[in-house]
């Protein structure tokens, strides 16, 4: 085998393309890991953009990442910690402004907090929960599934189909519909059907809008809630975490893991085109002028790049790439990653001293009042503005791993919707501030001492996201995770298990089933269709 | 009025204590969690810096030109290599080989040795002691004891104590300072991680323990109770009396009885030491012979016992706890040994526990099966014997 001879070219060095790398290697396969930046990890990375503040830059907590992965990969041998984030604080608006609303990692907790602001909220609580759990536990063996293309007759995809019928027909009438219902409905419906309180149906609402361009009365957000809740239901227990050491240390440990099962990586080197011979894959051209040769090419890049920019269309039936090109990837969310001389104080509950044992900085702080509050930031991005009163989720990294701020010192990670890929005007630097500014003057009207507490910020639109991380339109989740982008259409019909009309061309990345949030899933189950096509 | 013994850090942790979870050990009362959950204590421990009252064990000065003989008497290790300023772990056995008890020796100076053990064990050391020239003395009660493990437990030190705590090895100890008072400070734990015992006169409990929380703060300091260590202690490997294994001086019948080198303390059992020692004879055969059992871990297949779960629709369920119940081991229909304690690993993503096997399941790789119950069902999901300890960062020993 000459030097640039591989077994398999992973395009791309997110979490995906190591994990996929990672996991060929360990089939005894001589894998390359292209990255184009100098640094791997795609949108899990960690960078030092203040010196002593370790932004984790893009991506900032951790539910989805399968746990057969970290054990396959052995990855807390490698460094990986996920850290518990046990309760989510949202200060409350209008009249109960000064008051908050927190949902903690105990059931009981959370409905006896619950209970201080509805009684009846309180009781529905206890009742929702179970149903969205049956309902992501039922869903969970579906994408455990390779989709089945319901066109096909490959026996595969017959026999897949007849899985998850059978699976369908094994699930109670009301289970079917509650899913049926999941599926279509908005989340603001689906919440108002079972809760009263302002803060929890906003909270709620606003995990249902998360990375798409939508708002929480727009059909289909319902099921992008079931979707988050997915994590709650996977290998023990624990919700959202935070990775120690930020995202960079999810796609670190992954890593180290690739590395040490052999696999090569190699940083700034920006793929040009995918080779293509006698109407199959076979390599990789690089920006640079290198040549790298191998029957099997994965792309763990967003979908846009993978059929539109790495390879040219006419190797795509027509129908494909119009599918792709219709693809929806609007961003429609930014970061604002701020380092802190001190904690701002909330005024709906306050500290003393130094706010080191803060229970409300310990967990998420979730800028979500009411459904109305979100959808009034959806209208803005609507119409191409940047939200003046935006949906905000934040976490203080550092108040759960010390070390990502100087001692007593803190970073604030702070995610914030909508800010509209599309906007009017276009990006640049003035806008930039505007959404830096929208955030700032959100976050001071709960915590007014917000400003004399920053050192520095960093404000990252769906723009920057697309240069930086090269996820084409700067979506999270590398497409929208709406009803006709998800299991069987994802990314495009008949396209699902990972393979493509290109021989020897793979796709495996968030864009594909079964989808974002740093689940690492598509890239474990594209390296074990590609092992098993073993097209060696 | 009557009162339960508390210990001398209890004016502060009981205003920390909101659940009122409490646990016995060795009499006192100590704190169980702090939450009503254990993640961020066990996360403290693996992460930041955990501050838990240790001041249960049991301790002994012993002092005099002999106490070095009495040792050697004693324990299995050879207290000969111990250097001053060196901190052995050691077991102790009776004649017939099996283990009293395990626990710690630190070499003050040249004749001042301090010992931690888990049952009381002055009778012991004094039968021992007969025609020797040493004093032992009860310290437990004189004697605060705080163990600060984790990470970033070395950064707070430093921030407190007069002499930085840099230069200490792992099982080393140093004399110290902190606010002029003086601590011995070892580096020891039951968690497997970085971290350190600071031993303290009891009066000065409280000003030490103001001193590492003040310094901690910026470095995620977090008291911990006694359930989280006792999940971090299960993935260090590390077993407890009455719990992985039962003194001699409990047993009821010989089966109950481990010897050091069932409980895979070979490295502990020093035969080629000077003279006669509690047990060596029954020490050597067996070394000659061989075990019959040993104790090792066991990680359960999570896919293998998803399935478990899965044939009656339910997602796996295990305690988010250690769990101290015995679970039978199995391969094919025979019983091959036990888990004695079990914990989901929220580190290792696994299901793992401390187990008793018989010889020749004992084997690292052997495909075993541990019980579980699943819907009121006895089960047996599969498993693998592993070599312990399960989780070993780095760090620990750097």
């Amino acid at each position: 085998m000459t030097a640039n001879q591989y077994d398999a070219i992973i395009i791309g060095g997110g979490h995906n393309g190591l994990v996929a790398a990672a996991y060929l290697a360990r089939a005894g396969k001589k894998v390359v890991v292209l990255e184009r930046r100098h640094i791997v990890g795609g949108a899990a990375v960690t960078e030092e953009i203040f010196p002593g503040y370790k932004f984790t830059e893009f991506s900032y907590v951790v539910s989805l990442l399968r746990p057969e992965i970290i054990r396959d990969l052995e990855l807390p041998k490698h460094g990986l910690k996920i850290l518990p984030l046990p309760s989510t604080f949202t200060p409350m608006d209008g009249e109960r402004r000064g008051d908050y609303l927190a949902s903690w990692d105990d059931h009981d907790l959370t409905r006896r907090e619950l209970y201080r602001h509805s009684p009846k909220d309180a009781e529905a609580y206890d009742e929702y929960a179970p149903v969205m759990a049956r309902a992501a536990k039922a869903i969970k063996p579906i994408i455990n599934l390779i989709p089945p293309d319901p066109s096909s007759l490959h026996p595969r995809d017959l026999f897949n189909l007849l899985k998850v019928g059978q699976y369908a027909k094994s699930l109670s009438e009301k289970e079917l519909y509650t899913i049926a219902k999941l599926v279509t409905q908005s989340s603001a419906d689906l919440l108002e059907e079972w809760f009263e309180t302002d803060a929890l149906k906003g909270t709620k609402a606003a995990s249902g809008i998360i990375g798409t361009f939508l708002g929480p009365r727009s059909p289909g957000t319902a099921y992008v809630l079931l979707h988050h809740y997915m994590g709650e239901i996977d290998g023990a227990f624990r919700a959202w975490g935070f990775a120690k050491g930020g995202s960079g240390g999810v796609s670190g440990s992954i890593l180290n893991a690739a590395k040490a099962l052999g696999v090569e990586i190699r940083v700034n080197a920006s793929v040009k085109q995918v080779i293509v011979k006698n109407g199959r894959a076979v390599g990789v051209a690089l920006e640079n002028g290198d040549e790298l040769h191998s029957n099997v090419v994965m792309s763990a890049a967003d979908p846009k790049r993978t059929f539109l920019q790495f390879v040219e269309s006419r190797y795509f039936p027509e129908d494909f790439v119009t599918s792709i090109q219709n693809f929806r990837t609007r961003g429609s969310s930014g970061k604002v990653n701020i380092a802190l001389s001190e904690l701002p104080n909330f005024t709906a509950l306050p500290f003393e001293g130094k706010g080191a044992d803060s229970a409300l900085h310990r967990g998420a702080v979730s800028i979500s009042p009411s459904i109305d509050y979100i959808e009034r930031a959806y209208d803005d991005a609507k119409y191409g503005q940047i939200s003046k009163r935006p949906y905000l989720d934040m976490i203080f990294p550092s108040m759960i791993d010390p070390d990502m701020a100087p001692p007593g010192e803190h970073v604030l990670s702070c995610f914030v919707q909508y800010a509209p890929y599309d906007l009017e005007g276009g990006w640049n630097d003035e806008k930039r501030n505007e959404l830096g500014e929208a955030v700032i003057s959100t976050i001071e009207e709960y915590a007014p001492n917000i400003r004399k507490c920053i050192v520095g910020m960093q404000v990252i639109s769906p723009k920057d996201i697309e240069a930086i991380a090269g996820i084409t339109g700067g979506n999270i989740f590398h497409g929208e995770l709406l009803l006709h982008q998800i299991f069987f259409l994802r990314p495009v019909p008949q396209w699902v298990d990972f393979r493509t009309p290109l021989k020897g061309y793979y796709f495996g990345a968030s864009g594909a089933h079964p989808g974002g949030g740093v689940m690492g899933a598509a890239g474990m189950l594209a390296a074990k269709e590609i092992l098993k096509d073993g097209n060696w | 009025m009557f009162q339960l013994k508390t210990t001398p850090f209890h004016e502060r942790t009981s205003k920390l204590c909101l659940p009122q979870n409490w646990r016995r050990w060795a009499g006192y009362l100590v704190v169980g969690s702090y939450d009503l959950t254990l993640d961020r204590e066990y996360w403290a421990i693996r992460n930041s810096a955990a501050l838990i009252d240790v001041t249960p064990l049991m301790k002994y000065m012993i002092t005099g030109k002999d106490a070095s003989r009495l040792l050697n008497r004693v324990v299995t290790r050879d207290m000969d290599k111990l250097k001053v300023g060196q901190v052995y772990y050691t077991g102790w056995c009776d004649d017939e080989g099996k283990m009293i008890d395990d626990g710690t020796i630190s070499r003050l100076d040249e004749t001042t040795y301090r010992m931690t053990s888990a049952d009381p064990s002055l009778r012991w050391l004094s039968m021992n002691a007969v025609g020797l020239d040493v004093e032992i003395t009860e310290v437990t009660d004189e004697v605060a004891a705080l163990s600060f493990q984790g990470p970033n437990s070395r950064k707070v030190l430093n921030k407190v104590a007069d002499d930085p705590v840099d230069g200490l090895k792992y099982f080393r100890l140093m004399q110290n300072q902190v606010d002029g008072i003086p601590v011995t400070i070892s580096r020891t734990g039951y968690t497997g991680d970085l971290g350190f015992e600071i031993w303290m006169d009891a009066k000065d409990a409280l000003t030490i323990w103001d001193a590492l929380m003040d310094a901690g703060q910026d470095y995620g300091i977090t008291p911990v109770g006694i359930l989280a260590m006792d999940m971090a202690r299960v993935e260090a490997g590390l077993f407890m009396i009455e719990v992985d294994y039962t003194s001699t001086s409990h047993a009821w019948i010989e089966p109950q009885k481990s010897s050091p080198f069932e409980l895979g303390l070979d490295w502990t059992v020093a035969l080629d030491k000077q003279g006669y020692f509690v047990g060596r004879r029954a020490l050597e055969r067996e070394k000659r012979e061989g075990s019959a059992w040993k104790m090792m871990g066991l990680e359960v297949e999570w896919e293998g016992m998803e399935q478990l779960f899965k044939s009656v629709g339910l997602p796996p369920q295990i305690p988010g706890m250690a769990f101290r119940g015995s679970l039978p081991v199995m391969v094919g229909n025979i019983q091959v040994g036990y888990a004695s304690t079990s914990t989901w690993s929220p580190l290792l993503k696994k299901y793992i526990a401390l187990a008793h096997l018989q010889k020749p399941y004992y084997e690292v790789g052997t495909n075993v099966r541990m019980e579980i119950t699943v819907e009121h069902h006895r089960q047996h999901a599969p498993a693998k014997v592993v070599k312990l300890p399960f989780y070993e960062p780095e760090w620990k020993k750097k």
